[in-house]
């Protein structure tokens, strides 16, 4: 990491200026694909009961298994519950689980980070435990720890983030050694400005481009552990609809009623998919170099 | 060389140990009292004493840590609290499947991306690029499951070609055996494949700018002498590693690909024990699963001075 990540970030600013919006649309398709469908399913997700959804607990025996039509979307349940209803609410359970995951790792990991960056001492004991938890599979941690505790959404999000943190921590401690190395760094403390200073004016915000990359890829996942985790019965507890949730209750029916776990699926993938997209495109653009060979 | 094969078996230890404590404290750092959580809503007040007495919980923690590795040293992982059988038969028993499964879906994947990444490397911007590159992006953003459901739906119910569900071993005869193992492989190797047919086209890229490959292109060597001999030999490592750091990826998408098709593996057990509280089944999967997977980087690594013998130790 020779060129400072901010540096890139302006060059990269001053593009848009010159070349206008349809350039930078022309340049980074993908990006913007992603962009377009992350935004509109967060949409979807904070005017859920507008809609055109119903209460997505809402129990119907007589109006069970009906396969999709111009008054069930996506069809009913073996309850009778309206699956286009809950495929809209769960996107609710996913967004809040992987935005909070991304915000909570990507916070508790930079401290931690820097942390282990600048203290020799620590570093070589947080690093051991960080390798060790890394050679779990995250969704074997995740899965030992919601067995432990109650199906909540709380839970679930602070067993992902458990199994994301070495991950983030890893990448934060390595650009941080890079950075404390550098001239410019040096020549702030040379010219004598104080520890704490050099941390949030220097290392802190060079930090952030490859954070804020890595917080997508890290919030991707999170969506798809929650599902799986809520698919094997251990997440979301089922009074509250996710896309993981109708999934494991399709489950069962698959041969019959397909579309029980098609929608909600479909809703994952597109969601995941955006994210990477957006991922993929901010990563292009804030880190050239590595752009240039992914 | 040597020196470094022991060095580097050595530093599995710590690795193993962070990964044994965090197993082990599992019990201890959740919220409330272990044997009430494994005994579940219904128990009396006997059920959790005999659950207490059963996991040694009335013991010192660190006699409790004592004991527990010393049997994990000789093979001990605890008995099941719901079938009472020791856990290491348990697994045992569940092994077949699950590593029949795995090396299937590694052999498929590695066939099949790598290839894919050198083309992509080679026709950099093309339309091929353009479709791996594809076939990448989508491979990590369809879950595992989503995918299953959708060759089940194609391959066994739309066509009947495959049969939905289960695990036939190799002794049940070679069609059905390979008739069952289709589409969980396909299933399971999409997010592995897509990984590394990325990191190929990438190390291969990084490869193909070398003064060397044009001076073998320059004297006229075949375009496959050229990609295979000199380029991909040279692209070998990061591929050998990402492959390695795969297999965590391929461990997570076994539990979900078992349960998708009833497949009585190691990912079964683990779900069943985790609807049943089972605490030792869980604990004994999760050591068994973190040391093949530190065993296989631990394999990788050793691998790099014989994909690439410049580099010694």
């Amino acid at each position: 990491m020779t060129v400072a990540p901010a540096d890139l970030t302006l060059v990269e600013a001053r593009s848009v200026r010159q070349g206008g919006l349809l350039t930078y649309i022309r340049r980074h398709p993908t990006m913007v694909i992603g962009g377009v469908l992350l935004g509109l399913m967060v949409l979807t997700a904070v005017f859920a009961p507008y809609l055109g959804t119903v209460d997505p607990q809402a129990l119907s025996p007589i109006r069970r298994l009906r396969w999709p039509s111009a008054q069930y979307w996506f069809g009913t349940d073996m309850l009778g519950r309206d699956v286009y209803s809950r495929t809209i609410y769960g996107a609710r359970v996913s967004l809040t689980v992987g935005i909070s995951v991304a915000l909570l790792a990507s916070g508790i990991g930079l401290l931690i980070g820097l942390v282990t960056g600048f203290s020799r001492w620590t570093d070589a004991i947080v690093m051991r435990i960080m390798d060790g938890l890394m050679s779990i599979p995250s969704i074997l941690i995740a899965i030992a720890l919601m067995a432990l505790t109650r199906a909540s959404l709380q839970n679930v999000i602070f067993a992902i983030v458990v199994a994301d943190v070495p991950r983030v921590t890893r990448l934060v401690r390595g650009v941080v050694l890079t950075l404390r190395e550098l001239p410019f760094v040096e020549a702030a403390h040379a010219s004598g400005t104080g520890f704490f200073r050099i941390l949030w004016r220097h290392i802190v915000p060079n930090t952030l481009p490859p954070l804020l990359v890595q917080g997508t890829f890290v919030a991707a996942s999170a969506m798809i552990v929650e599902a799986i985790l809520s698919f094997l019965g251990a997440g979301t507890p089922p009074n509250i609809p996710s896309w993981g949730n109708i999934m494991a209750e399709g489950r069962s029916l698959f041969q019959v009623a397909y579309y029980i776990v098609l929608f909600p699926g479909a809703f994952l993938s597109v969601t995941v998919l955006a994210i990477n997209l957006l991922g993929d495109g901010l990563r292009d653009a804030l880190d050239p170099r590595l752009a240039r060979r992914m | 060389m040597f020196a470094y094969i022991v060095r580097r078996i050595l530093a599995t230890i710590p690795v193993m140990v962070v990964v044994a404590l965090f197993v082990f404290s599992l019990l201890h750092l959740s919220p409330g009292d272990p044997a009430v959580i494994i005994a579940g809503d219904t128990a009396t007040l006997d059920d959790i004493a005999r659950i207490r007495q059963k996991l040694g919980l009335d013991q010192p923690l660190y006699v409790q840590f004592a004991t527990w590795v010393w049997g994990l040293l000789h093979g001990d992982l605890g008995i099941s609290i719901f079938t009472n059988l020791p856990v290491s038969k348990l697994i045992a028993q569940r092994v077949e499947p699950t590593v029949t499964l795995t090396i299937s879906t590694l052999i498929v994947s590695v066939l099949a991306a790598v290839p894919m990444g050198v083309l992509a490397a080679w026709k950099a911007g093309s339309w091929i690029d353009r479709v791996v590159m594809v076939f990448a992006v989508l491979g990590f953003s369809v879950p595992v499951f989503v995918l299953a459901y959708l060759l089940i739906y194609v391959f066994a119910i739309s066509t009947d070609l495959l049969p939905v569900q289960g695990f036939v071993t190799i002794g049940g005869g070679l069609v059905p055996f390979l008739s069952h193992l289709v589409m969980p492989t396909l299933a399971l190797g999409m997010v592995f494949a897509a990984l590394i047919a990325r990191m190929t086209r990438a190390s291969m890229l990084d490869v193909l700018a070398q003064d060397y490959i044009r001076t073998a292109q320059a004297k006229g060597l075949a375009n496959d002498k050229v990609l295979i001999g000199h380029a991909l030999k040279n692209a070998a490592v990061p591929i050998a590693t990402i492959i390695g750091i795969g297999v965590a990826a391929l461990i997570s998408g076994v539990v979900v690909t078992e349960t998708v098709f009833a497949i009585p593996g190691l990912g079964r057990l683990t779900v069943d024990a985790i609807l049943r509280r089972d605490y030792p089944i869980i604990q004994g999967i999760i050591l068994v699963f973190s040391a093949a997977y530190v065993l296989i980087n631990l394999l990788v690594d050793l691998s790099y001075t014989f994909l690439d013998p410049r580099i010694r130790y």
